[in-house]
Parts: structure tokens; sequence; C-alpha cells
């Protein structure tokens, strides 16, 4: 359907751009009149007036379909108690409904043994509303048809009417360009305001189950007690309370992050450092990319190697000394982790260490100074503000980094700053939370929402932090 | 004297631990590759077993006229325990649930997959090479040993001895895994493959780019060609800073809340997760073609000018063709990113069990990585090989994807 719909957009393009293209042309040598813009200007003209309005309804129409399916299918004349249904309950339906459209209008031969008895056990009234739904997706299928090709073949053949010696096609169709063009430039925006947007309605919406003292403070993490009711008969405050506690995924964030951090900062700025001032051009050719590598590597892939490789190793060295470490402990995704932002804290620092300025270094040498002398003296400090807001960046990476943790760190809360015991994170529970029946009205859902939202301002304050950092050392020297 | 020795002997140690910490982090680099390929090798091959097959008749009660309907409905159940009891004569009922362990659950689709093939071999006997259980390959292959009490192991000695007497008279052998690279998921480690996967991957990718590159593209030459620095300018610029450091689990969120929650596109199709990576994309994208554009000296654009081009001619015939081989770089960067990344494909349902090789962007499908988010959580041993396998698949796109952007950045790139 798709591929078709895109064919049938590509055929009319080029029709209406060909017709468009020898009207003018057909004006201009056998009307003998003067025209305005090229040809080839007449033919874009007739290709956008055809187009963007069908585009546009046919988004609409996208946009608004599961309305027009709820008005088409769930009437309250198949569904008397339809008002009392909480939204749990209508999406539970209207999927029963989906499943159903597509097989009640089939053969009976043509069903597997599965499909008759979803048959069997629907109701008179669920039948007929499936149905409904299968008649609404045909009628929904011919709109968008319609729109695509009908309303264009109207317009596009309005539009070639009025090519005339008085139509200047060129500026209209650059009008439009831009507006395309600049409309572009604000998705972006679109973009981060549909973030703050999605995360913001969903958080509150949890906020309206979930005190916001109690999450933000409270020390006790346990989802599954919202599990306990049925959702559609609401919470009981007890039941909540202490269930949903932001304190010990801060405190594991924070934890294996640390961890990370310790790994990443000596080696990646210790990596800089060398590859800038030591390395000749062959080492530093053949190293760096090799180090960038790690950059490449797909997050899954390290959290495959921290959970198989990594955590048993570090259990059976704690354990041949003594310690008892356990088999998801916060060192091994810790170290997974600051493996993956080595490169990160490198390239950063090396762009920082380029910028500081040939003439610090030759001061210090011309005292007398061995170069280790310069680093440690001369250029960490001149270049100390780029330094760190490239860790800041890195340390937001660590936070908001979602695999490795959920394959090497424990699914379970644990208030601990002992790395070597389990530990959880925002991550961690963002996925688990989400991870099965994904259910609008249900906290343990929506609490994916809430963890989200302290995420994205977590990192973004720490970016925008790092990038005015960043931004005021450069100013510096240049 | 002895002072400047210190301080040289702190010269050298220093210097010492950058080499130490730059060969640190290669070795990482080597030990992860290492251990990838040495237990991924494994899933190249799968250990068969030749058995003497009879297409009987009365077993699949269809016949040379069977319709393909008919055929695909037979019951092969009964003929793969028909095909064990010939091969393995004399057994008692214990034994003979034993022997059929050895060979794959999904054997009756092997037969039937066969027939479809050849319906005129009804009725007739061939040697066909069984699949083995994903318990017996990896003892074949050495990755369960053998010499652990019985308890521990998940082939018993009599199955061992069954498997011994068949090596002997030379029926177990190893073939080249076609199924890896060309089925879907399966609950089985010896029939899961991963093209199911990679076609998820595939139709997110094409769909990431036909919204990620035109818009970024036109957002590019927004900025730089058409509008003066100024707030607007800046608030976009900061925007897109700030969009390409949002940990890609909130883009997720936003597919989950927005695209699923909100317009109600459907869960676990690749048309939700390729928007989301284009979402993720479209800053890398910016950036790249707006550094590309600002490469394209001011020269070109004043010649088009001069001969009287309009500022969307001189853009559109001059300035984006030469910035282009710069913004697919960029785009094909973007993309390998985008093509690793799992997070997000876990928000909006791309890690559910799916069979079936997705045929568009709006089948449930999973992508590569979630794909090896899935078997990395599957307590089989026979899923730890898929799993590397996978890995390797994926970083060879990766390697595929990168070298190509280098290849364009040196082939097309003018240096001015």
């Amino acid at each position: 359907m798709i591929y078709f719909a895109l064919l049938i957009l590509v055929i009319i393009s080029y029709l209406f751009y060909y017709i468009g293209k020898k009207r003018a042309l057909n004006l201009k040598f056998n009307g003998n009149i003067k025209l305005s813009s090229q040809p080839d200007y007449f033919g874009y003209y007739v290709v956008l007036m055809a187009l963007i309005p069908a585009l546009l309804m046919w988004f609409g129409l996208l946009l608004f379909k599961g309305n027009f399916q709820e008005m088409f299918v769930m009437s309250p004349i198949l569904f008397p108690d339809i008002s009392t249904w909480s939204d749990g309950k209508l999406g539970l339906i209207l999927n029963k409904l989906n499943n159903l459209s597509v097989i009640v209008n089939l053969p009976l031969d043509d069903l597997t043994n599965g499909e008759k008895s979803i048959l069997n056990m629907a109701s008179e009234n669920e039948l007929t509303a499936a149905k409904n739904l299968a008649n609404f997706d045909k009628i929904y299928g011919w709109a968008n048809l319609t729109l695509f090709i009908i309303l264009p073949i109207i317009l596009g053949f309005l539009a070639t009417r009025s090519i005339s010696g008085k139509l200047n096609a060129q500026p209209i169709v650059e009008k439009i360009i831009t507006y395309i063009i600049k409309g572009s430039s604000y998705i972006a925006i679109l973009i981060t305001i549909g973030i703050f947007l999605s995360l913001v309605f969903e958080a509150i919406n949890f906020f309206r189950y979930v005190n916001p003292v109690d999450f933000f403070f409270s020390t006790g993490w346990n989802p599954n007690r919202a599990f306990v009711v049925d959702a559609s008969e609401g919470f009981d405050k007890d039941d909540l309370e202490n269930a949903f506690g932001f304190i010990p995924l801060l405190t594991g964030t924070l934890l294996i992050a640390t961890v990370a951090m310790i790994v990443a900062i000596p080696l990646g700025l210790m990596s800089a450092i060398y590859l800038a001032e030591y390395a000749s051009k062959r080492v530093r050719d053949i190293a760096k990319p090799i180090i960038e590598i790690l950059a490449g590597i797909p997050t899954v892939v390290y959290g495959f190697f921290a959970a198989l490789s990594l955590a048993p190793f570090i259990k059976d060295v704690g354990e041949s000394v003594g310690l008892p470490v356990s088999a998801e402990s916060a060192l091994a995704a810790g170290l997974a982790m600051g493996v993956m932002i080595i490169p990160f804290v490198s390239s950063l620092s090396d762009d920082v260490i380029k910028a500081v300025p040939q003439s610090l270094r030759d001061g210090s040498y011309a005292l007398g100074a061995t170069r280790s002398e310069t680093i440690k003296k001369v250029i960490l400090p001149a270049a100390l503000a780029g330094i760190m807001g490239s860790f800041l960046l890195a340390v937001s990476r660590a936070i908001g980094e979602t695999m490795i943790v959920v394959m090497a760190a424990s699914l379970r809360a644990n208030l601990t700053f002992n790395p070597l015991e389990p530990a959880t994170t925002i991550t961690t529970q963002i996925v688990t939370s989400l991870i099965g029946d994904v259910e609008f009205d249900n906290p343990k859902t929506l609490v994916a929402f809430a963890l989200g939202l302290t995420l994205f301002l977590m990192t973004l304050l720490l970016n925008i932090l790092a990038i005015t950092i960043v931004k005021k050392y450069r100013e510096k020297y240049e | 004297m002895n002072s400047l020795n210190k301080r040289l002997s702190a010269e050298k140690r220093f210097q010492a631990y950058g080499l130490f910490a730059v060969a640190l982090s290669m070795f990482f680099v080597l030990i992860l590759m290492w251990k990838i390929f040495s237990t991924g090798s494994g899933a190249f091959v799968r250990t068969t077993i030749e058995a003497n097959v009879f297409f009987n008749p009365d077993f699949i009660q269809v016949n040379q006229n069977s319709l393909e309907k008919e055929l695909y409905r037979a019951s092969y159940v009964a003929l793969a325990d028909e095909v064990v009891r010939q091969n393995h004569p004399k057994l008692n009922e214990e034994q003979f649930i034993k022997v059929r362990e050895m060979y794959t659950r999904k054997f009756d689709y092997q037969l039937r997959d066969y027939l479809l093939d050849n319906p005129d071999k009804i009725g007739q006997s061939i040697i066909m090479k069984i699949t083995a259980s994903s318990d017996l390959d990896q003892i074949v292959k050495g990755n369960y040993p053998r010499d652990v009490p019985e308890a521990q192991r998940k082939i018993n000695d009599y199955q061992l001895s069954v498997l011994d007497k068949l090596t002997s008279e030379g029926k177990v052998s190893s073939v080249f895994n076609f199924w890896f690279f060309t089925k879907g998921d399966s609950r089985d480690p010896e029939t899961a493959g991963i093209w199911g996967a990679v076609m998820g991957s595939l139709y997110a990718l094409i769909i990431c780019f036909s919204f990620a590159f035109p818009i970024g593209l036109l957002a590019s030459v927004y900025l730089e060609e058409f509008v003066k620095p100024g707030k607007v300018t800046d608030i976009i610029e900061v925007n897109i800073n700030n969009l390409a450091a949002v940990p890609s689990i909130v883009f997720g969120l936003l597919g989950l809340g927005m695209l699923i929650g909100v317009i109600g596109l459907p869960y676990q199709v690749p048309l939700v997760g390729g928007l989301v990576l284009g979402f993720m994309t479209l800053p890398t994208i910016i950036i790249a073609s707006r550094a590309s554009l600002r490469s394209v000296p001011p020269s070109i654009r004043e010649g088009a000018l001069a001969v009287g081009a309009t500022k969307m001619q001189t853009v559109f015939h001059h300035v984006i063709p030469l910035s282009l081989p710069g913004t697919l770089t960029g785009t094909i960067i973007g993309m390998a990113q985008a093509l690793g990344e799992t997070a997000p494909l876990l928000m909006i349902g791309m890690v559910a069990f799916v069979m079936e090789i997705p045929g568009g962007p709006l089948d449930p499908a999973t992508g590569l990585p979630s794909q090896i988010y899935l078997w990395s959580e599957s307590a089989e041993r026979g899923f730890l090989e898929k799993t590397s396998a996978g890995i390797m698949l994926l970083l060879l796109f990766l390697i595929i994807m990168n070298t190509a952007a280098v290849l364009i950045r040196r082939r097309l790139e003018v240096k001015w």
C-alpha cells in the first residue's frame, strides 16, 4: 500500500511537471505569449499546487485516524456501558476488535483453529463492531487513495489552466520552497518541544498517582507493588507509598558513572596527552583510529561483554581474595562504560590541548622545563576549563547510557555506595518498566516518563554547563 | 644534579603513563574483538545427522496429486518421529524420547520445506542431513564439556553413546549454517536466524534516511544561506547542539509517548523505529551539512549571482551540489550510529519475538541490535554464539558504512 502510494506520488509529480512545462512552451511558441518565467518553473508550479494540499490533508487524516476509528466503532449502541470504561479497558477491547476485524470476513476454511476459537469466543456485539472496523479500514483506505489521485488531478488541472502570460511562476515557486526550507529548520525545535511535552504530560499523569515529594525523596523502589491492584479500580495510597522512590536509582546511577569516570578520565586524558604531545606521526596515525573504534562499537556489544566476561571475571577475582562480589556488581557495568567513554574523553581533550597556543609551550621550554613539566604546569592549567567541559559531557553520556547497564547492572534497587554490590540505574528502570505490557493508566508504566524527564533535565543541565564552559575557553585563545 | 636526574626520571615516568594509557585502550579493542570472534565463529556452522527419510504417504496422508495447501498442512510431526524410529531400530519408549531429543524439534518443518520443494518425492526414500538439536551441536563443537558428571550435562550418557556410534558411522557432519543468514528468529537456537532483524533494521534505516536527510539538508541550507545570524538562528543552533547530546533512551520515550501514544502509530514497527532514529540522526546531519556548506567558497555564489541567478538558483544549482559529498559523509556516519542504537528500539517495542521476516516498515519486527539484546538475555548456551555472530554482522555493517563514508570524502570532496 505504501509503495503503491509512493509510486503514484512519483508518477503524478512527473506527469504534472511535464504537463505544466509543455503548456508553458506551447504558449510561448504557438501562442506567441511572452512568459515571465522559464518553462521549468511552470512545471514546478503545477506539481507544488497539485501535491501540497493533498499531502497536508493526508497527514491530517493519518493524525486523526484513531479518533475517526473510535467514533465509527465504539458506539454506545453496541457497547451501552462504554462511558464507564477506563482507558485500559478501552485499549484492550480495541485491540481485540482489531484482531477480530482481520479474520471476521474471511471464509471459515482459511482460518486456523486458534482463529476459529477467537471468533467463537467473541460476543455478537463485538462481531458487529469488528465488521464495522473492517469496513472502516476499507473506507479509510479508499479515502486515502482518492486523496492521492483525485484531489491532485483536480488541483493540477486547475493550476495548468491558470498558466498564462500574466502568471509569474518563479517567485511563487521560490516562495513556497523558502517556506519548506524554513519549516525544515524548525523541525529540530519541534522535536525538542515534542520530547519535553511528551515527557511532561505523562510525568504529570504519574504524579497524579504518586506524590512528587515521595518520588524524589523516598528510598524504597518496588514498582511491582503497583501491580497488586487492578489499574481500573484505582490505587490504594498505601500501595504506592515507598514504591517509587527515586533516591536508590540516583545513587546507583552516580555510583556506576563514578566507576566509569575513574576508568575513562585518566586513560582518556593520558592517551590524549601522549598522542598530542609525545607520539610520532606514525604512532598517532595508527593508535588514534584504533581508539576511536571504541567509540563506534554499539553499546549493546559492551553490555554483552560486561555481562558475559567482565562480571564473572570480577566475581572470580574478588572471591579468590575473599571479597564477596555480586554477579551484577556496579563495578562490571562501570568498567565497561568507562572503556566506552575513553575515546570520548580523549578526542575532546585532544582538541582542547591542541588549541593551547604553541607560544605557551615555547615559553615553558625556554625556561628549561621538561615536556612533562610543561604539560602539567602550563598546558593542563591553560586547558583546564576545556578539559572540565569535556569531562562534564562524558558524565552526561555516562548517566544517559542505557544498554550496558540494562545488560550488566542489577534490576533490584539497592541503596549502596559499594561498587562490589549490585546497583540499578535510572535508565535500567525506564527500560524494565516499559518492557512487557505498556498501559498508560498505570503508574508502573508512567514512572518511565517521570524518570525520563528527570534524566533529560539532568543531562540538559550538564550539557549546557559543558558547552558554556568550552565556549568561554575557546574565546580565550581566539 | 640529583634534582635534574629526578626531573628526567619523572619525565620518563610521565611518558610511560601516557604510552600505557594508549596501549591499554588499544588492548581493550583487541580483547573485545577477540572475545566476540572466539564465541561467535561457531554460529556459522551447524551439526547435522544423516538419516534415511521415507516420505510414507500413509503417515503424512497426502499423495502426488495433493494441492500445495494440503502438503503444507500435512502432519509432519508423526513422520519425523517415524524417521527417527526407522533410523534407530529397536528402541524402547524411553530410549526413543532421548534419541528424538538429539534431533532438532523443528525437524518436521525441515521435512515439510523439502516436500514443498520436491512434491514428486512422496512415496520415495532419500538421504537427508537432519539438523541436530542445539545441545548436541554444542557437544560436537566442544562448547559443552563431556567429562563432567551426567547430572550436569544436557546430553546424557545414552545419547553420547548414540552420538559416538553415529560419528563412527560417519553420519555426523558440520555444514555451513545458511539458516543463520536467511531465517527469522526462533525459540530453538539451531533454527534461529538473523535475517528478520536485518530486514527490520534496513526498513528502519530507510525511513530514518528519508526523514533525516532531506530535512537535515534543507534546514542547514536555511541556516547557512538564507538567514542572517540572529536570535532565531541562535535558538535553533543551541537547540541542535543540545539535541545531539540528549540520551538515546529519551528519544525512545518521545517515540512511545508521541508517535505511538498520541498519533497512534502501531507498536513495534520499523516505521516508528526509523522515525525515532531519524530524530536522533537529524542533529548529526545538520551539523555536518552546515560545515560542508560553509566550506564552499563565496566566489561560487558570487559568480552565479553575477550572471543573474536568483538566490534560490545559486543555492540549488551550485552550492548544494558542491557541498553534497560532505553532507553525505555526515549522513552515513549518522546512520551508522543509528544502526547501532538499541535503547530507542526497546522503548518502542522492537524487541519482541518475531518469527516472520518483515515485508515492509509496517510489519512487526526487531532490529539488528535489539535482536542481539534478545538473544543475549536467553539462557540457552546455543544462543550465546548466535549473539556473538549477530554482533559480528552488526560490526561488519558498521565497518562497511564507515568505509563508504571515508571513500566518499576522499573521492568526491573538493578541497578549495
